[in-house]
């Protein structure tokens, strides 16, 4: 026992002189020091111990100070911690196992179904990891890591705005900044998890894995999304090399041709590389005209954006994209935050101004598709689906009352979706004689006026420093844009960087597709400009989920605060329409998988290519294959097996398995053709376009 | 403190109030002194620590051992998350300068002094790694391997071996009888640069190479890594994987898109046998070969450029698939030897690894080549002579400087028979050839296995051999690099039954014989021929000045149960010979001896020869090793070591050269440090086109006549 005690004394003395920097008077220490000398002496006798305990009160040793509490507390949790840790790695892994579902590719293989035609994966936009070949000082140490994806997302905390500066792009040129160099991760690895945890192709290429794909039949075609398309070929030789698997896959599995499984923008990449491949070789590939039918079985577009999407509108726009990057979605605390000094969305919107890509998807098709002032092809929809989905509860009480009352609203409020974007509620709403026409013309007028706020604006530079208050609040009274009208104000209120893009995307519909323009590489990307190329053999599927409000238009506002650096639009987040009407939060909803609308995705498949049409010369078969969102019905589903979402979709197992069967071999009447659940045929009807 | 005595709350009967209450004098005393926290928590409870104190006993362990180590983990913790912290915030730069603080400003890497210079990325660079060092990856595997789907169960964290290692032995392993997948488990090589950029983290193979070459602008479509199964035998990786086929349409790829500019191919280690293999592949017509025609490779590649190449060969393979003992052949076994030879496996590690390694083909391609020829007979080999004095020089500085003069002259006095690869007994290997009673094992009759009853489930050929066997094997004495292929078909017919069907380890007499034309003989310097491409450069750079493995003395194993019957002779040792715990060394990069790297280059393929019809240039680059000067250079910038001679700046800054268009008399010819081009000399190795000869023989005799 006196050991004990002496043992508790002596840490007491040990601690006191460890923390003397805290404030222990150093008499205080001598006194302990002398103390313990005494202790060692009367060890023994317990008894003489109490009596000087007695004697010098003052010199007991003493208490706990916070900070020994602290130290004890956190060693508690820590030895609590690590052996609870080795409990958990003493247990047999099998104990541990989550009861898991059998994916599809269980199911498969147990009815037989092996590998057979070589499968090419294309992925979307910011999916795909970007890494570091060459960079400023500031990146030091990061040669070869990833700047994109795969979690390497510490590193925009430690260094934002360098990281910033590397992603982004020559503003002029579109391609590398001088002394930077970011390259797309090759292989499997580039897209296969987003982040730690979050998947994008890794669970489609485990239940290929149970089939028997592998590294030879199954190939990545990672390409530098920043870039437009052609450059990718221009700086990377990105077409090329795909070409050059392709073929290689083609001859090595036994001549079985290609199925491309393209993911979101990847769509229209691969829509441009089909193009390209069968172009003569400056332009082109120089495959010559049967290089598709020979090399490519099916196209199986998962959720295509093949007639673009608004989200990208209000990213270019005002960088308010709710989650056109899905770094907003992923931390959007951090992004709203200001931790770049007060201009993140100002630093965050001109790093995307650079990225071509974005461009791409702009709504293609204007009016004719996307509607105009009065009218849209989703006219009459119904918006009750947001409801059923975020809150279940009040539906169950309220189910029969929320039905009759929203059926009333939706006489009266009528969402437009033709028109993009509108300054205000009441432009959204107002019938389109009583709204100030935009005219383009005005534009080229107003945008020479002098910039008289030009003055040092730090270093976040947009394009909107450039213009004038009197042009910016201009473009405000104007009111209301339709997808035609709203091309012309993206040159207005960023002129460089639709000059820069012009050149390389075009966002029209074709009059004569036999026009020698049509030629040029800057059409290939869009479904309307381009003819499919002639393989009767192929099929082309759209894939994509439906069920979940997608955004379609915007009301804007002007921002408040007009500092010089600002971006003077914002989204109107105050304006919300009755219960039961799309409008909510300044963004009218459409149906689609929360990120592309169902006409974008479903438009081609439905009307524009199916049977022989002017952009099918061919006759390429297309099938429609929609997947309704359900939402994970418990935590251990994770992001959820019948997911429709933009990107969960990739772990939606009927999608999975309707790929993994054409992958082996299964035509698209096989699988069952089409599988429609939305109104996309309507929707299609109403659009009238010459086919 | 009160919370913390309620936490340990003590039931024991109390006979000493009135101390107790002392005690809160005191704590009151002190909170008046000191803490106002504790204070106040004291006041607000004193109520519940007095009904507590009341309990107590009077031995009251206040502050228990538990307690104290808590404390002390807590505060280590608190440290180290907040040196955790500052790491973290510190700059990147900062151990930059902290180094350059200490030892002076570093040398530039030999890309940025490049850059300077004005290089550009040129060549496109093809870089084929070696056995060991290319990491390989899960793809279907059995129910213990859950998880690991496409985690990498080769290089990397090794598929955390140790949570499951019987499992990991598995699925390395290949068929025994096949050499290809066991049946429901697929693992496939890792493809990109990242397949064998680090081995394991922090020890890097081509990552400082890779770094380099992309300070003067090469970058991902100018770069490839020509990644492969290494556990495969070469033409297996074709028809499992169409790995050379994906070579080819690469390198075809590489040159389409970088304006027709040749590849430069950077193969190291076993990637050296394996990039010969395909450049004969490729030109040999499709059913065997890659048909791309026989001027596929003038067309398409500008240089090889090989790093430690085994081109004959390594003695250490021997001792791997013998008796699973090489001191290193395996990277793995050089990271943690404390671990492989651990007990982990229940007392049969080796065995395992034996098992696993002897399925394993690619090991049989790096059996020693060319037999006698090359290597040495009983009396006699090309090092004869070498004196071990310069790497004693290294190990006691000390002691060499007064025994130097006696040192060389014993040395010659009395020099090692390397030829003798494999001696049972020190005497042995030191007897001269007449001496030694040999009695020849291959007629014995193996013994029906005594021992093959309990030896649980591994599974090693020797356990078909009884005990006669293994006697037969040891009474033969000694074997010089013929009879050991002989021997190996002895103690392990299966696996070489297997690996004969791959490999081939002779020297070609008339290079025309149909027969040469079975891809078995492609991996062989000496049974084929070079590509004709009169362009073409052919360089090898090694590591020299360090001891390598070149023969061995082995013992039978006490224990001959369940165990692996022969094992390495440690207790014999000599320092005048060369003989280190049972292992004679010669000068190499510690595994490659300097002849097998070497000859090749000096004199097989200089000029035009048999083996080099189309007079292919070939230079050899050698570099002497130099540890590394202090503990922050790491693995040293002027190291010769086999592996780490990737992260030689020399050898760097040649390779970036050569890569940005020099050719080999720019980079300055030849470089030699060691005696190959004596001891090639030595080697009576016919060159001379057999044609060529016979011509001149009857030319001869006509003249004769005449």
């Amino acid at each position: 026992m006196a050991s004990v005690l002496r043992f508790r004394k002596l840490c007491y003395v040990e601690s006191a002189v460890k923390c003397t920097s805290v404030g222990y008077e150093s008499f205080e220490i001598d006194e302990k020091l002398d103390k313990k000398e005494e202790d060692v002496l009367s060890a023994n006798n317990f008894a003489l111990e109490i009596n000087k305990k007695r004697k010098q009160p003052k010199r007991q040793p003493k208490e706990w100070r916070c900070l020994d509490s602290c130290c004890w507390i956190i060693g508690y949790l820590c030895t609590t911690w690590w052996l609870l840790l080795f409990f958990y790695h003493c247990l047999p892994v099998t104990l541990l196992r989550v009861p898991e579902l059998p994916g599809p590719g269980v199911k498969l293989k147990r009815e037989g179904l092996t590998a057979l035609h070589p499968v090419v994966l294309v992925p979307g936009i910011v999916t795909g990891g970007l890494e570091l070949w060459e960079g400023r000082p500031c990146a030091d140490g990061l040669f070869r890591k990833r700047l994109w994806g795969g979690g390497s997302f510490t590193q925009i905390f430690k260094r934002p705005l360098c990281l910033l500066e590397h992603l982004s792009l020559h503003y002029e040129t579109g391609l590398d900044p001088q002394g930077i160099r970011v390259r797309a991760v090759p292989g499997l690895v580039g897209a296969d998890y987003f982040a730690p945890g979050y998947f994008v192709w890794a669970v489609l290429i485990e239940n290929l894995a149970k089939i028997g794909y592998e590294g030879k039949n199954l190939h990545m075609a990672a390409y530098d999304w920043r870039l437009s398309f052609q450059n990718t070929e221009i700086r990377d030789h990105a077409l090329t090399r795909l070409k050059s698997k392709i073929e290689l896959m083609y001859i090595s599995n036994g001549y079985k041709k290609v199925v491309a499984v393209p993911h979101s923008m990847g769509v229209i990449y691969f829509l441009h590389f089909l193009k390209w491949v069968e172009t003569p070789p400056p332009m082109g590939g120089g495959g010559g005209p049967g290089w598709c039918a020979k090399h490519i079985k099916a196209v199986m577009n998962i959720g295509p954006a093949f007639l673009g999407v608004p989200k990208a509108v209000s990213n270019l726009f005002s960088a308010e994209g709710k989650d056109v990057s899905y770094i907003r979605a992923m931390a959007p605390g951090v992004f709203d935050s200001e931790i770049l000094g007060l201009q993140t969305f100002e630093r965050v919107m001109r790093m995307a101004r650079t990225w071509d890509s974005i461009v791409s998807l702009l709504p293609k098709g204007g009016e004719v598709i996307w509607g105009n002032m009065d009218r849209s092809p989703e006219e009459g929809h119904v918006c009750d689906f947001s409801k059923k989905s975020h809150s279940k509860t009040s539906l169950t009480t309220n189910n029969v009352n929320n039905s009759e009352v929203k059926r009333g609203f939706l006489v009266k409020d009528l969402a437009n979706y033709g028109r993009i974007i509108s300054f205000g509620k009441p432009a959204s709403v107002l019938h389109s004689s009583k709204l100030p026409t935009a005219d383009s013309k005005e534009f080229s007028r107003t945008s020479t006026s002098e910039n008289f706020n030009n003055f040092s604006c730090g270093e976040a530079w947009t394009e909107y420093d450039e213009m004038s208050r009197q042009s910016i609040q201009h473009v405000a009274a104007d009111k209301a844009y339709t997808t035609t009208t709203l091309l012309d104000l993206l040159r207005f209120v960023a002129p460089k960087m639709m000059r820069r893009a012009e050149a390389h995307f075009s966002h029209g519909i074709a009059e004569n597709l036999d026009d020698p323009k049509y030629n040029h590489y800057k059409y290939w990307s869009n479904p309307l400009e381009t003819k499919l190329s002639d393989a009767p053999d192929m099929e082309i599927y759209c894939m994509y989920g439906v069920g979940i409000p997608t955004e379609r238009s915007y009301v804007y506002k002007l921002s408040p605060n007009s500092r010089c650096k600002s971006i003077p639009y914002q989204i109107d987040n105050s304006v919300h329409g009755e219960d039961g009407s799309c409008l909510k939060g300044g963004v009218y909803f459409a149906d689609g998988d929360e990120s592309v609308p169902v006409l974008s995705a479903g438009f081609m498949c439905a009307k524009g290519w199916r049977g022989r049409t002017r952009f099918n010369p061919s006759g390429i078969a297309t099938y429609i294959r929609e997947y309704r969102h359900k939402p994970p019905t418990s935590l251990m589903e994770g992001r959820g097996i019948e997911s429709g979402s933009h990107v969960d979709i990739m772990g939606n197992f009927a999608l999975i398995e309707d790929i993994m069967r054409v992958a082996a071999g299964a035509t698209g009447d096989e699988i069952g053709g089409d599988q429609i659940h939305s109104n996309i045929i309507k929707m299609s009807e109403r659009i009238n376009l010459g086919l | 403190m009160s919370s913390l005595r309620r936490r340990k709350p003590i039931n024991e009967s109390s006979d000493s109030k009135h101390k107790e209450e002392e005690e809160d004098e005191d704590h009151d005393d002190v909170d008046a002194v000191g803490d106002d926290d504790v204070n106040g928590k004291n006041k607000k409870t004193p109520s519940k620590i007095k009904k507590k104190r009341g309990e107590k006993p009077p031995k009251q362990p206040k502050w228990s051992c538990m307690d104290t180590c808590c404390w002390f983990i807590g505060c280590i913790c608190i440290t180290w998350w907040l040196l955790l912290f500052l790491y973290n915030a510190m700059p990147a730069s900062f151990p930059q300068y902290v180094t350059e603080a200490i030892t002076g400003p570093l040398p530039d890497p030999p890309g940025v002094k490049l850059k300077k210079e004005g290089l550009e990325a040129k060549h496109p660079v093809v870089f084929v790694p070696g056995i060991v060092t290319g990491g390989l990856e899960l793809w279907e595997g059995r129910e213990c391997a859950e998880g690991l789907f496409r985690k990498r169960l080769w290089g990397g964290t090794f598929g955390e071996v140790y949570k499951r290692p019987l499992c990991w032995v598995e699925h390395m392993s290949l068929d025994n009888e096949t050499g290809l997948d066991p049946c429901g488990i697929r693992v496939r090589p890792v493809s990109g640069l990242v397949a064998a950029d680090y081995f394991a983290p922090g020890y890097f193979v081509w990552a400082v190479l890779i770094a380099n070459l992309a300070r003067i602008g090469y970058e991902d479509k100018t770069m490839y890594m020509a990644a492969y199964d290494w556990r495969l035998s070469f033409q297996n990786t074709e028809v499992r994987d169409q790995t050379l086929s994906r070579i080819k349409s690469n390198i075809e790829l590489l040159v389409a898109t970088n304006g027709g500019r040749k590849v430069v191919v950077i193969p190291h280690s076993m990637g050296v046998l394996y990039f010969l293999h395909f450049m004969k592949w490729v030109e040999a017509p499709a059913p065997m070969g890659g048909g791309g025609g026989p001027d596929w490779c003038s067309k398409h590649i500008k240089a090889v450029v090989n790093i430690g190449g085994p081109f004959l060969g390594v003695p250490k393979a021997i001792a791997g698939l013998f008796s699973a003992e090489a001191k290193d052949i395996a990277v793995a076994r050089a990271l943690a030897p404390g671990f492989l030879d651990n007990d982990i496996f229940q007392f049969q590690t080796l065995q395992h690894v034996m098992r696993m390694s002897r399925t394993w083909d690619s090991t049989m391609s790096m059996i020693p080549r060319g037999g006698n020829t090359i290597w040495g007979g009983l009396d006699w080999s090309p090092e004869e002579g070498n004196s071990c004095a310069k790497k004693r020089e290294k190990k006691n500085e000390t002691q060499i400087a007064d025994q130097a003069g006696s040192e060389n002259a014993v040395c010659k006095a009395k020099s090692a028979n390397y030829g003798r690869i494999i001696s049972f007994g020190k005497d042995v290997a030191e007897a001269s050839s007449s001496d030694i009673e040999r009695i020849d094992f291959r007629g014995a009759i193996k013994g029906h296995s005594a021992a093959n009853t309990t030896c649980r489930d591994v599974w090693t050929e020797y356990h078909d051999m009884g005990f006669a066997g293994i006697k037969a094997v040891a009474e033969y004495k000694t074997y010089t690099a013929d009879s050991l292929v002989d021997l190996l078909h002895f103690v392990a017919p299966k696996m070489m039954a297997r690996g004969t069907a791959h490999f081939s380890y002779g020297v070609a007499d008339n290079l025309d014989d149909p027969k040469y034309k079975h891809y078995k003989y492609w991996s062989n310097p000496l049974e084929t021929r070079l590509p004709n491409a009169p362009d073409m450069e052919i360089y090898s750079l090694y590591g020299v000045g360090l001891p390598t493995e070149r023969a061995y003395v082995y013992k039978l194993s006490p224990h001959a149960e369940c165990s692996i019957p022969f094992k390495i002779d440690t207790s014999a040792d000599d320092e005048d010979t060369c003989l280190r715990d049972g292992v004679y060394s010669v000068d190499g990069d510690e595994t490659v001896p300097v002849l097998s790297a070497g000859f090749m280059c000096a004199k097989g393929w200089r000029g035009k020869t048999r083996f080099n019809p189309s007079g292919i240039r070939t230079y050899i680059r050698e570099y002497n090793h130099l540890p590394p000067a202090n503990l922050l250079e790491g693995r040293g910038t002027l190291s010769g070591a086999h592996v780490d001679i990737m992260g030689n700046f020399a050898l760097i800054e040649d390779v970036i050269r050569i890569a940005a268009g020099a050719s080999g008399e720019e980079l300055g010819g030849d470089q030699v440090y060691s005696k190959i081009f004596n001891w090639s000399e030595k080697i009576n190795l016919q060159l001379v086109h057999i044609s060529i000869l016979l011509r001149l023989f009857i030319f001869l005799e006509v003249s004769i006549s005449i």
